[in-house]
């Protein structure tokens, strides 16, 4: 497939896995963070773990939409589409975050709930339009990404005078996440960030500038496909040889400094930033998510329905906190493989496969089978 | 004197009618209904013997029975229909037992409300595919149900075979060492039926490769291989086929994505969509596994049926504790092969 197999190249990925061997300091350990689900999924899948060094480690970090929703919000949605009846809108892997009282999106249907599962946020539209006499409520979530569209949603919506539509807004924030998980006290065991790259085709990669300058941790922002992941370890690697911290663009065939103004401009018209959000894993986290400006308030699903959000904490045994911040390892975590599996997800890192523990459980546990 | 003759009936108004529950009803509807669509397209000795069960001569050999409800949606795809899906569904399911599918039954369950002309389609479509593969439906049953009990068309069909006599498949002969081989490309019935219902289009339409492939399997058999495992890699695809083997075997496997043929289109449509064409639907492939030696030799047989002229040798049986099915990906790494978890949903971002 054209643009795509000339990422897949297999031979190109030798050579590459050949120069970080070679450029890599066998006396140093470089513990490499792929931020977004999307790295976690490409390395998972194409067995890149296979072709670094030892000493050469990716974490999985936070960047999976389902797995950074805590309980609290999903219980809200719960609370709509049995409770007040409406249609409940998401898309796909959301509906099986699990939930409060042994529930997730995809039980509550199971048990009467009307929840449809969607593609794009016109297609909740198109749900509202069809359903005059009904409520229908689109569960937002997502980071920079999947908010342009949900804006455009509210903007159309507004422009039809559609009345029963209105979103659950969980959108998130990609920086503000980075900031929780470097502004630790005593400093974090991370070398470096794989950055975005869909997130940062609409924000650029001038956000991440910060990480490098404050912080001192190099941030080379990759495209999805497998040589893009192998070319910005490599990109890594030379910074972390140079004691440089600076930020790089491996995707340039997507992400400028300035990334995409008028989606940036679209994001800035509908929504604004919340004050605190919770995030699974990473604990309340000050202006990392967004809701929706006094003037859409009427598709505030928040506010039209009163359906108050109520945090809920999650599964003790669960090390989806630590994980999530790169501080344990799926394998580390007691429940992983038996008690909590894709079949039956404990903590939100085993839902998608996106998920670190999903990632590792479906694609990698031959690894520690293996020693 | 009436010019309307004796012993007349009105006909089934085929072109503007609709099923309704007197076609469930065991009455005079549902018995025109029967004749005028069913038994004529299925046409057979022993279906026209009428009776509640068809009689059949004694068969020689070991007997293998399969079943298989189809519930397609829609129910017209690019390359086929539910009723030649749920005839080569079946004998599909008793082939790959090593059988020579004999007969088939056919039970129907009908919407209130459902066109009879799309009915005819579907019940041609079957009688076609049935013809085809000189395996009868020898007996069926009708039902109606009321509108928005169901959807439009459920068909079940079960199929009859026999195993001629030294051959010998199950899930559970697998052995370290064997080789496993594919008949062709993966994932083109699902995403067939999938970009058909997302409304996706390609520059290449994506065709559904439902087919009947005890023709094949004859021809493996008449090979002289002796084969130890066949499967037919249906829901959960390629993916989920391997990992029942390798559970009933307790053994692993190790594949090589290289040899593991995706037509591009159905690539494409599993790129945009974010699913994995190794857990897609397949309605016209098998797996087979045999000894090592005898790989080539089978490889060859296969090659030359005009049904697996793609096939290859994508992999073969290890010892696995675990029973992990393993893939070398084209990039030269690895990664585990796993059971689908859920239905396969597509990732959001």
């Amino acid at each position: 497939m054209k643009y795509v197999d000339e990422f897949r190249d297999g031979e190109l990925a030798k050579n590459i896995a050949a120069n970080i061997a070679r450029e890599a300091d066998p006396k140093r350990h470089y513990r490499l963070m792929e931020f977004c689900g999307g790295h976690t999924h490409a390395i998972s899948r194409y067995g890149l773990a296979d072709l670094l060094p030892a000493h050469v480690r990716m974490i999985h970090g936070p960047g999976c939409p389902v797995c950074v929703l805590p309980i609290g919000r999903v219980d809200q949605a719960i609370r709509l589409a049995r409770e007040q009846g409406v249609i409940l809108c998401t898309y796909a892997d959301t509906v099986r975050v699990p939930a409060s009282d042994n529930l997730s999106l995809m039980r509550a249907k199971a048990s009467g709930a009307d929840v449809r599962m969607i593609y794009s946020t016109q297609d909740a539209l198109k749900v509202a339009r069809d359903n005059p006499g009904r409520e229908v409520v689109f569960l937002a979530i997502g980071f920079e990404t999947t908010t342009p569209p949900t804006a455009v949603a509210i903007q159309q919506a507004a422009a039809e005078g559609l009345k029963n539509f209105s979103i659950l807004c969980d959108h998130v924030l990609t920086p503000a996440a980075m900031h929780a998980i470097l502004a630790v006290e005593g400093g974090v065991a991370l070398d470096g960030f794989v950055g975005p790259a869909h997130v940062s085709t609409v924000i650029g990669s001038k956000p991440y500038e910060p990480f490098a300058d404050d912080y001192g941790k190099p941030v080379v922002i990759a495209g999805f496909e497998p040589l893009d992941v192998m070319q910005a370890i490599l990109m890594l690697v030379r910074q972390v040889n140079d004691g440089r911290a600076a930020v790089e663009n491996e995707f340039t065939r997507a992400v400028t400094r300035e990334g995409n103004l008028k989606a940036q401009q679209l994001v800035a018209d509908v929504f604004e930033l919340r004050d605190v959000f919770e995030w699974r894993g990473l604990g309340s986290v000050p202006h990392s998510a967004l809701k929706l400006r006094p003037q859409y308030a009427a598709f505030d699903a928040e506010l039209k329905f009163k359906v108050d959000y109520v945090a809920v904490p999650d599964n003790k045994a669960c090390e989806c906190a630590a994980i999530l911040r790169g501080q344990k390892r799926p394998q580390e975590c007691k429940i992983f493989g038996t008690v909590c599996t894709p079949e039956n997800p404990v903590g939100s890192c085993m839902v998608s496969s996106e998920g670190a523990c999903a990632a590792h459980y479906s694609y990698g546990r031959f690894r520690e089978s293996a020693t | 004197m009436s010019t309307i003759k004796p012993n007349y009936a009105r006909p089934l108004d085929i072109k503007n009618g609709r099923v309704d529950m007197s076609h469930g009803s065991g009455g005079r509807a549902m018995a025109q209904l029967i004749g005028e669509l069913f038994a004529s397209a299925f046409d057979n000795e022993y279906l026209a013997q009428g009776n509640d069960g068809a009689l059949l001569p004694p068969a020689n050999g070991r007997l293998v029975m399969a079943t298989d409800s189809h519930v397609v949606s829609p129910l017209f795809f690019a390359g086929g229909d539910i009723g030649c899906l749920s005839v080569h569904g079946t004998i599909n399911d008793v082939a790959v037992m090593g059988a020579k599918p004999l007969y088939l039954s056919a039970s129907f369950i009908l919407e209130e409300g459902y066109p009879l002309a799309d009915l005819k389609r579907i019940v041609e479509s079957m009688a076609k595919a049935a013809r085809d593969a000189g395996v009868p439906i020898v007996t069926g049953d009708t039902k109606v149900v009321e509108q928005g009990k169901g959807d439009g068309v459920f068909i079940t069909t079960t199929g009859v075979g026999v195993v001629r006599d030294g051959v010998n498949l199950s899930g559970d002969l697998a052995q370290p060492g064997d080789k496993i081989l594919l008949s062709g490309t993966i994932g083109d019935h699902g995403m067939a039926i999938l970009s058909q219902r997302e409304g996706l289009t390609f520059s290449a339409p994506i065709v559904s490769d439902t087919a009947a492939l005890h023709g094949l399997v004859a021809a493996m058999l008449d090979s002289g291989v002796k084969l130890r495992v066949l499967r037919d890699p249906t829901r959960g695809g390629l993916a989920t086929t391997l990992n029942e083997i390798a559970k009933q075997s307790a053994v692993g496997m190790m594949l090589q994505e290289s040899a593991i043929a995706v037509n591009q289109p159905v690539e494409a449509a599993c790129e945009f969509l974010g699913l994995d064409p190794l857990y897609v639907a397949n309605e016209g492939k098998l797996i087979a596994i045999c000894a090592p030696q005898d790989a080539a030799r089978l490889l060859e047989a296969m090659r030359a049926h005009p049904l697996a002229s793609a096939a290859a040798i994508i992999g073969e049986v290890r010892e696995d504790a675990h029973g992990f099915v393993q893939m070398t990906t084209k990039l030269g790494g690895r990664r585990v092969v796993d059971w689908l978890a859920g239905e396969q949903l597509p990732r959001i971002c």
